[in-house]
């Protein structure tokens, strides 16, 4: 849109300027020109008798016009889809944001809790969107055992999040255990990040709308 | 102790009668040999040098003919790995010969150097081997046995008859069938793969995603976790074949299958909510039953006593990860591994060993997991690692080698351990494999 503003724009002012002088002959017309681009364009220097057909003022100004409100009009919108999308965007950053966990355990940070609350009234406002909770562990312990408890992980978001009106129906579960870090360091702040559970949005409109 | 050793004794013969089936009795001959050579004066010694934990000492005889060279460097890796004898290297005494003509292997010169059975293999005109194996304190071929090997030459197969009949020679020798013939499952860069139990033949055998191989008792096929969309199933895949999925594994957690020994129930553990339980499904059977009932905690990675009877398996019901055994229907469950209030330590991954005895799981010893034993009799344990982390036990069919995961030699890799010696043998090579699990005698 703003490409096509600017085009019209730089061929307004080749017209002001070819009135004057104009250009050097182009090698090949330039197809699909306006009626001002046609007179800027001459192939041969213009005779005194034949003057170029001038638009009436009435006519430019309301063109001019017409182009300024399209061009406020389109900005707007530009605005407008970007305010969208910026909320789109935060919406989808909030259903997805990453819960971590104790060691060995599935029970609910109390600082993970407001994170989590976030995420409510964003899938509440948002009833197309299904998710996937995918519980992960830290290396430490059996890497069979850790299935169990990052599954265990999951169903404990799971469970929160249904508890808060969220429909069962749109969350599904999965364990990977410790097989698929995000950290490969054999420390508690690697371990820390890695004792977690990510959610995916698998299925929804493209476009999410913020909460109500 | 490990390797080969050379026979260097001198003097005496040897020992060894009937093929040193009282080796404990010889130890202790020995034992006073060597204290009055003692009170002997220097550089006069009379007897032999015996190191403590005396095995039989075998010698494999040069194999003529195409391949001949490998079959006796098999033989003797084979009964190696097998611990019960020791090789001791050389080409043995020339034979007896009457009037220019080989007659019999000169016993007495195989006694002085400490051999109590020598194995002398031919390739038959069939194209198979034919073993003898002599019995040095007797004077005389105690068995024969005889095998095909199978063509090409070098292949699968053909390495399959070599480690047949080194089983075959390792019963005649010691009364208990070695476990060279036998493979072993593992995972690793996420699929399953198969190995030999000399460490030949690594071959991926499954897709990627697959956790928790187990063996068939059948040998042909094996069942194993795999990552799908709809969460993580259990699929059954027969060897060269395509995997098919178990009935009743769709959604949710499936995991750490493992067969009853007459090869009719799968039992594994499986999740949708709230914890992880054991649940079984006889083939042909309609519905899957329930074992554990957890209310809420992790029940994973079971396994069946030989009998088929009882299961070992991990629970966290006590707070924490810990090895409790059942009946095999999930009832009389009781703590298996010691628990003391306040003990945050993890114990999981039980192995029932074959001969029904003792219960192998990981253990974490100051941070770190350690392979430990346990016996059913008495609940004394046993610890056999302390390098690195190990993880995983497996018991080989013998009841007395387990393969495990060590990160003894800085990457993951398995390793068989001898219960009974503590020697320790590599078996895989280039880091990140685990979840070992050692498959029945082929």
């Amino acid at each position: 849109m703003t490409r096509h503003i600017l085009l019209v724009l730089a061929t307004a002012t080749v017209a002001a300027c070819g009135a004057k002088n104009p250009p050097p002959p182009a090698p090949t017309p330039l197809a699909g020109a306006g009626a001002a681009g046609a007179a800027a364009t001459p192939t041969t220097p213009a005779p005194a008798t034949t003057a170029p057909v001038a638009p009436s003022d009435a006519d430019r100004r309301a063109r001019e016009a017409a182009l300024s409100r399209a061009a406020a009009d389109s900005a707007a919108a530009a605005r407008a889809n970007a305010a969208s999308a910026a909320a789109s965007v935060d919406a989808r950053t909030t259903i997805t944001a990453t819960i971590y966990f104790d060691y060995d355990a599935s029970e609910i940070r109390d600082d993970a809790r407001s994170l989590l609350e976030s995420k409510v009234p964003v899938l509440a406002a948002n009833p197309g969107v299904r998710i996937r909770i995918s519980g992960h562990a830290d290396d430490r312990g059996s890497d069979e055992y850790n299935l169990a408890l990052g599954q265990r992980r999951a169903a404990a978001l799971k469970r929160w999040l249904a508890q808060r009106g969220i429909s069962e129906d749109r969350m599904l579960l999965a364990s990977f255990g410790e097989e698929r870090p995000v950290c490969g360091d054999a420390d508690e702040g690697c371990f820390i990040k890695n004792r977690r559970a990510e959610f995916e949005i698998v299925a929804g409109p493209a476009t999410l709308v913020p909460a109500k | 102790m490990s390797g080969t050793r050379r026979g260097n004794a001198r003097g005496i013969r040897a020992a060894c009668p009937a093929l040193c089936r009282a080796v404990g009795a010889v130890a202790v001959g020995v034992g006073l040999l060597t204290a009055s050579a003692g009170a002997q004066d220097p550089g006069v010694r009379i007897g032999l040098t015996y190191e403590a934990g005396v095995k039989p000492g075998v010698m494999v005889l040069p194999v003529r003919g195409l391949g001949g060279d490998s079959i006796r460097v098999m033989l003797q890796r084979d009964l190696e790995n097998g611990d019960r004898v020791e090789i001791i290297a050389g080409d043995g005494p020339p034979p007896l010969t009457v009037n220019g003509r080989s007659q019999a292997l000169n016993y007495g010169l195989y006694a002085t150097l400490r051999v109590a059975a020598v194995v002398e293999a031919v390739i038959t005109a069939s194209g198979g081997v034919r073993v003898q194996v002599h019995d040095v304190g007797l004077r005389k071929v105690a068995d024969t046995r005889e095998g095909p090997l199978p063509t090409p030459l070098f292949g699968d197969a053909w390495r399959q008859g070599v480690h047949r009949i080194a089983d075959e020679v390792e019963q005649s020798i010691t009364g208990v069938r070695g476990i060279a013939a036998t493979r072993v499952l593992f995972v690793k860069d996420r699929r399953v793969w198969r190995i030999d139990s000399d460490g030949a033949n690594a071959t991926p055998v499954s897709d990627a995603g697959a956790l928790s191989p187990a063996w068939h008792p059948s040998g042909r096929q094996f069942t194993y976790s795999q990552f799908a969309s709809e969460g993580t199933r259990l699929v059954t895949q027969e060897f060269g074949g395509s995997p098919k999925p178990v009935a009743g594994t769709g959604r949710g957690l499936h995991i750490t299958p493992a067969w009853s020994p007459d090869g009719a129930t799968l039992v594994w553990a499986t999740g949708d909510g709230d914890g992880t339980d054991l649940v079984a499904r006889t083939t042909g059977d309609a519905t899957t039953v329930p074992v554990t009932v957890g209310r809420g905690t992790d029940n994973v990675s079971p396994t069946f006593a030989p009998d088929g009877r009882r299961l070992a398996f991990t629970s966290g019901r006590s707070g924490h990860p810990e090895v409790y055994i059942s009946d095999a229907d999930g009832t009389n469950a009781e703590l298996l591994t010691a628990f003391a209030f306040g003990d945050r330590a993890y114990r999981s991954n039980p192995s029932w060993s074959p001969d029904g005895r003792a219960v192998a799981f990981q253990s974490q010893l100051d941070g770190r997991f350690q392979i430990v034993t346990i016996t059913l009799r008495d609940r004394t344990t046993k610890q056999h690692t302390s390098d690195g982390e190990n993880e995983d036990p497996s018991w080989a069919p013998d009841g007395r080698h387990l393969v495990f995961t060590s990160t003894r030699s800085g990457t993951r890799e398995l390793w068989v351990l001898d219960t009974e010696s503590g020697r320790l043998r590599q078996l895989t090579r280039g880091g990140g494999a685990r979840m070992a699990a050692w498959g029945p005698r082929i």
